[in-house]
């Protein structure tokens, strides 16, 4: 029961649609474009369905910071996205990260396409080979 | 013609990770931390209480203690405040509070009210320390043992049985243990 | 007195669903024919209680009776008439009331359609809808009754949620749950069929409507949902791939596929069991979709209150119909086989390939979706997916598909002649690539890539899709309503994917503080700030901005972005201002005030934001008019027709 009293209670500093408005403005253009696609990639661990980016609450202002800093001083994408992963474990990555236990994840769109073409591809060879057999495949027409 | 059992062996699979997810659900939004088990961020803050003595972390090596992340806008730590104070009366594990993203003044308030459970209460006015132990709600506490190591994370607020489970009878366990 | 009357019109509804389902689904298999006179007397007395039990509930709400603990929870005195109505299903008891609602309108008009069909079969798709409306009565009543009163009643209720009173959202419950409720047609035609042990030309030609109904029902939901979303939330997105989002988007994406083999089916008595997969998955998924939502077991925004006594019965329920259909399926599903063939370049084959790989987006999203809670369950620890994941996976099959779509609508049914129609697709494809280049650097000058790519494809199937309808109308012969439907539908794809192309590449946006009297410059215009007023609401206050749009130093329209405080639940709410024009959304919502007479603002220019809701409504126009064509209207069947074909009956 406590514990369902302090989930509502997260819950509750993020009631309503509030959201960020994020004038932060990073010195070249570049940067500040890769500070919109991070602190978007960042879930806000209090909020937990908006990024950090759009969240209102006051942690998700740290993150924000944190990132800006982190980019200013000349460190990668990868580098902030480790640095928040080994803070807050891989729940904060909306982007998932490639590793063996995500290879399932980010190798299935790409199965999927080959298994279907195999199956495609037996289909209509099987298809087609029992309308070349098929004596009276010529005999009716079908409107279109 | 297994193939049209496929469907079904796959369903049957889904219910069983559904049904592991309805296990799991009341736990949604509690987040295990990737910091049990390793070394505690080091830092040195500014104490609310000792003016010109700033806390290092380091101060507390060599001895199992409890890291307590508080702020006096924090609804829960109203409640969790009185098991704090019961607690260092009964002694048994020195406590340290970090004063996450506080008002000064409002925080010594606080601890001249409610009584100062804590050993030394450093300010996270920036909420830079928060990030480093990956905190994300008040209140959040830190077992860690005297080598400096994060053994467990309580998320929300203490209770004393919680307090007793998972911090003193841990704490003591190491004791024995070393 | 009201509350009560609606729980007893639940209990007797819940009594005569299982009678219906009793009867319905008993009666042909034991074969007692005198037990079918009972079917629609209790399908039409479910649906009279299931009618009462709501119109008591809206009662409640209309007359602020907060005695009952769902109003005091919902509503408030100050809500407007038509915002308590819509509170109705504004929390999960009522919702689910809805959904019960619109299966017991679904069930009586297919007891209207199911009367012109063979009796039997009548009898055990009456008798499937029965079992679905059972099982979400007795869920109701066991987890979630709305009828439960306060003792003492409260003085005045707790507000609707903010978010919800907003005449978009009062909206799109209803519409998405007909759609979603409405697979359960398809799903009890698949099942009916399967215990007849017969499956022809003619089921599939009386399960198309339904299933086009229901598909353009749920069109029309998502879209709304979407465009809600947009304006109401406030930050400009108009969609998350969020879990519940993709709850709705999972059924859509298989019941496509479904109104593509179906044609199959009905045309060349071809895909059965593919067929019937698809009827039982689309509507499998539809109920996943309120398991994911209600259950608890995922992070979502639009989750109700999380409560695991529900995910356990709703689980429970989906083993048993679920686990019960695919059980039927994998018995009767290896005696439909047929061995007609059809050429390469068929239609056959476009619409197989089109199945595939909607199934295959539909798989994706699906892992992506259940993704935290696989990796959860097989110890591999939490993790997050979202729109970094979804949007570059997605496309991966969405993009083929196009372009199938726009070779494919020419392909004729059985022979792969392609050859003969090579010049209209070519001559399509050539004018889709001249718009794109035209487009991405002439009108928006800029970020060539994908944007060539989809633009050209977009363009690519309006074009094509309208060659061979203009080519008969211009030789005077008129168009069966299928194919308007069906050209209006691919049209309206190719404007959406245009629009997705050029509000995800072109949209410029910028976060910036202003003062009174700055001027802040994003793609083209000049966003003036002018200043705050105090508003006042019904049940709430608040401030809005005033902002002065320009182009080239003449006005173009003043935007009043609002933040309005909610005085009940005092939770604060941005009204983003919008101003549509032809070719582009002006939008602008007010963040804070940073003291000083500065506030932020977030300010965005969407260019033809607003042609994905329009081509998603014309997308269930198309599915509309298909679903009216005579075709589909089964003549009536002589009363003494023998029903029973000789094929085994599943006693």
């Amino acid at each position: 029961m406590r514990r369902h009293a302090v989930l509502l209670a997260l819950a509750g500093m993020c009631a309503g649609p509030a959201f960020a408005i994020d004038t932060t403005q990073l010195p070249n253009p570049a940067l500040q474009a890769r500070y919109e696609a991070l602190t978007h990639e960042l879930r806000c661990m209090q909020c937990q369905n908006q990024s950090i980016a759009d969240s209102p609450v006051s942690l998700a202002a740290d993150l924000r910071r944190e990132v800006a800093e982190q980019l200013a001083a000349g460190r990668s994408d990868d580098d902030v996205r480790e640095y928040m992963a080994a803070r807050y474990g891989d729940f904060i990555l909306f982007r998932p990260r490639m590793s063996a236990r995500t290879a399932w994840l980010w190798s299935l769109p790409g199965l999927l396409l080959i298994g279907g073409a195999i199956v495609a591809w037996r289909i209509v060879r099987q298809r087609a080979a029992l309308a070349a057999n098929d004596p009276d495949f010529n005999g009716d027409e079908l409107d279109r | 013609m297994t193939r049209y059992l496929l469907p079904l062996a796959a369903f049957a699979l889904l219910a069983v990770v559904l049904g592991v997810g309805v296990r799991h659900s009341k736990d949604k939004g509690v987040v295990a931390s990737p910091l049990i088990g390793r070394p505690a961020p080091q830092f040195t803050l500014p104490d609310l209480l000792v003016a010109g003595a700033p806390f290092d972390s380091r101060r507390m090596h060599g001895r199992w203690h409890a890291l307590n992340v508080w702020g006096t806008w924090c609804v829960e730590c109203r409640a969790e405040h009185e098991v704090l104070v019961a607690a260092r009366q009964a002694g048994g594990l020195p406590i340290v509070g970090l004063n996450w993203r506080d008002d000064e003044a409002e925080a010594r308030r606080w601890l001249a009210q409610l009584g100062n459970p804590y050993e030394a209460v450093p300010v996270d006015a920036e909420g830079r320390i928060a990030i480093d132990y990956g905190v994300y709600g008040a209140p959040e506490t830190f077992l860690i043992d005297p080598a400096g190591v994060i053994v467990h994370k309580q998320i929300g607020p203490l209770t004393a049985e919680i307090w007793e489970r998972d911090f003193l009878r841990r704490a003591a366990r190491g004791k024995d243990g070393s | 007195m009201l509350p009560e009357l609606g729980h007893f019109a639940l209990i007797l509804a819940l009594l005569l669903a299982g009678l219906q389902a009793f009867f319905g689904l008993a009666a042909p298999a034991l074969g007692r024919d005198r037990w079918l006179a009972a079917v629609v007397p209790a399908t039409a007395g479910q649906a009279v209680m299931v009618a009462t039990a709501f119109a008591c509930l809206v009662a409640s709400f209309v007359r602020f009776d907060f005695s009952v603990a769902y109003v005091a929870q919902n509503s408030n005195s100050a809500l407007p008439l038509v915002y308590r109505i819509a509170a109705v299903w504004g929390a999960h008891e009522g919702s689910l009331l809805l959904w019960i609602v619109l299966l017991a309108c679904w069930t009586v008009a297919v007891a209207f359609g199911v009367a012109r069909m063979p009796v039997r079969f009548g009898a055990r798709v009456l008798g499937v809808l029965g079992l679905v409306s059972f099982g979400f009565l007795l869920f109701t009543l066991a987890t979630s009754n709305p009828f439960l009163r306060l003792d003492p009643a409260a003085p005045d209720g707790r507000d609707l949620n903010p978010l919800l009173q907003d005449p978009g959202l009062a909206m799109h419950p209803p519409l998405l749950y007909t759609g979603y409720v409405g697979f359960s047609v398809a799903f009890a035609f698949a099942i009916a069929a399967m215990l007849e042990g017969r499956l022809d030309q003619a089921w599939a030609r009386w399960t198309r409507p339904w299933t086009l109904a229901a598909w353009a029902f749920l069109t029309l939901g998502i879209a709304l949902g979407s465009w809600w979303a947009y304006y109401e939330l406030g930050w400009g997105g108009y969609w998350f791939w969020d879990p519940v989002e993709n709850a709705s988007f999972m059924p859509w994406l298989v019941g496509t596929a479904l109104i593509h083999s179906l044609s199959v089916t009905d045309k060349r008595g071809l895909f059965k069991s593919w067929t019937l997969l698809l009827a039982i998955v689309a509507f499998s998924l539809s109920l996943l979709g309120t398991f994911l939502v209600r259950s608890g077991v995922l992070v979502s925004v639009h989750s109700f209150a999380a409560d695991p006594a529900r995910g356990v019965f709703i689980l429970a329920f989906l083993v048993i119909m679920i686990g019960g259909a695919l059980t039927l399926y994998a018995w009767r599903a290896p005696l439909l086989k047929s061995d007609a063939g059809f050429e390469f370049a068929s239609r056959e084959s476009f619409l197989l390939f089109n199945n595939i790989l909607l199934v295959i987006a539909a798989a994706t999203v699906f892992g992506g979706t259940l993704a935290p809670l696989i990796s959860d369950s097989l110890g591999l620890g939490t993790l997050s997916v979202g729109p970094q994941y979804f949007n570059p996976t997605f496309l991966l099959p969405m993009l083929p598909l196009i372009a199938l779509v726009a070779i494919g609508v020419h392909a004729n049914w059985k022979r792969g002649r392609l050859q003969a129609r090579k010049r209209p697709v070519v001559v399509a494809g050539l004018a889709g690539l001249a718009v794109s280049a035209a487009l991405v650097f002439g009108y928006y000058a800029g970020r060539p890539g994908l944007a060539l790519v989809s633009f050209a494809l977009g363009a690519w199937l309006v074009l094509s899709s309208l060659v061979d309808p203009v080519d008969r109308l211009r030789r005077g012969l008129t168009l069966p309503r299928a194919i308007v439907g069906m050209t209006l539908a691919h049209v309206a794809l190719g404007v959406f994917v245009i629009a997705i192309t050029a509000v995800e590449t072109y949209t410029a946006e910028r976060d910036i503080a202003l003062a009174r009297g700055e001027t802040a410059h994003v793609g083209g215009f000049d966003f003036r700030f002018e200043g705050i007023d105090a508003i006042e609401g019904p049940n709430y206050d608040g401030v809005h901005g005033v902002v002065q749009v320009l182009r080239d130093g003449q006005p173009v329209v003043t935007l009043h972005p609002e933040k309005r405080r909610y005085l009940v639940q005092q939770s604060v709410m941005t009204e983003a201002a919008i101003a549509s024009q032809a070719g582009r959304d002006l939008f602008v919502a007010l963040g804070d005030d940073l003291g000083a007479g500065r506030w932020s603002l977030r300010i965005q220019i969407r260019p033809l934001v607003n042609y994905v809701w329009i081509a998603a409504a014309l997308m269930a126009l198309g599915g509309l008019i298909a679903a009216s064509d005579r075709r589909y209207r089964p003549s009536r069947v002589p009363a003494a027709e023998p029903v029973a074909t000789g094929q085994g009956s599943a006693a």
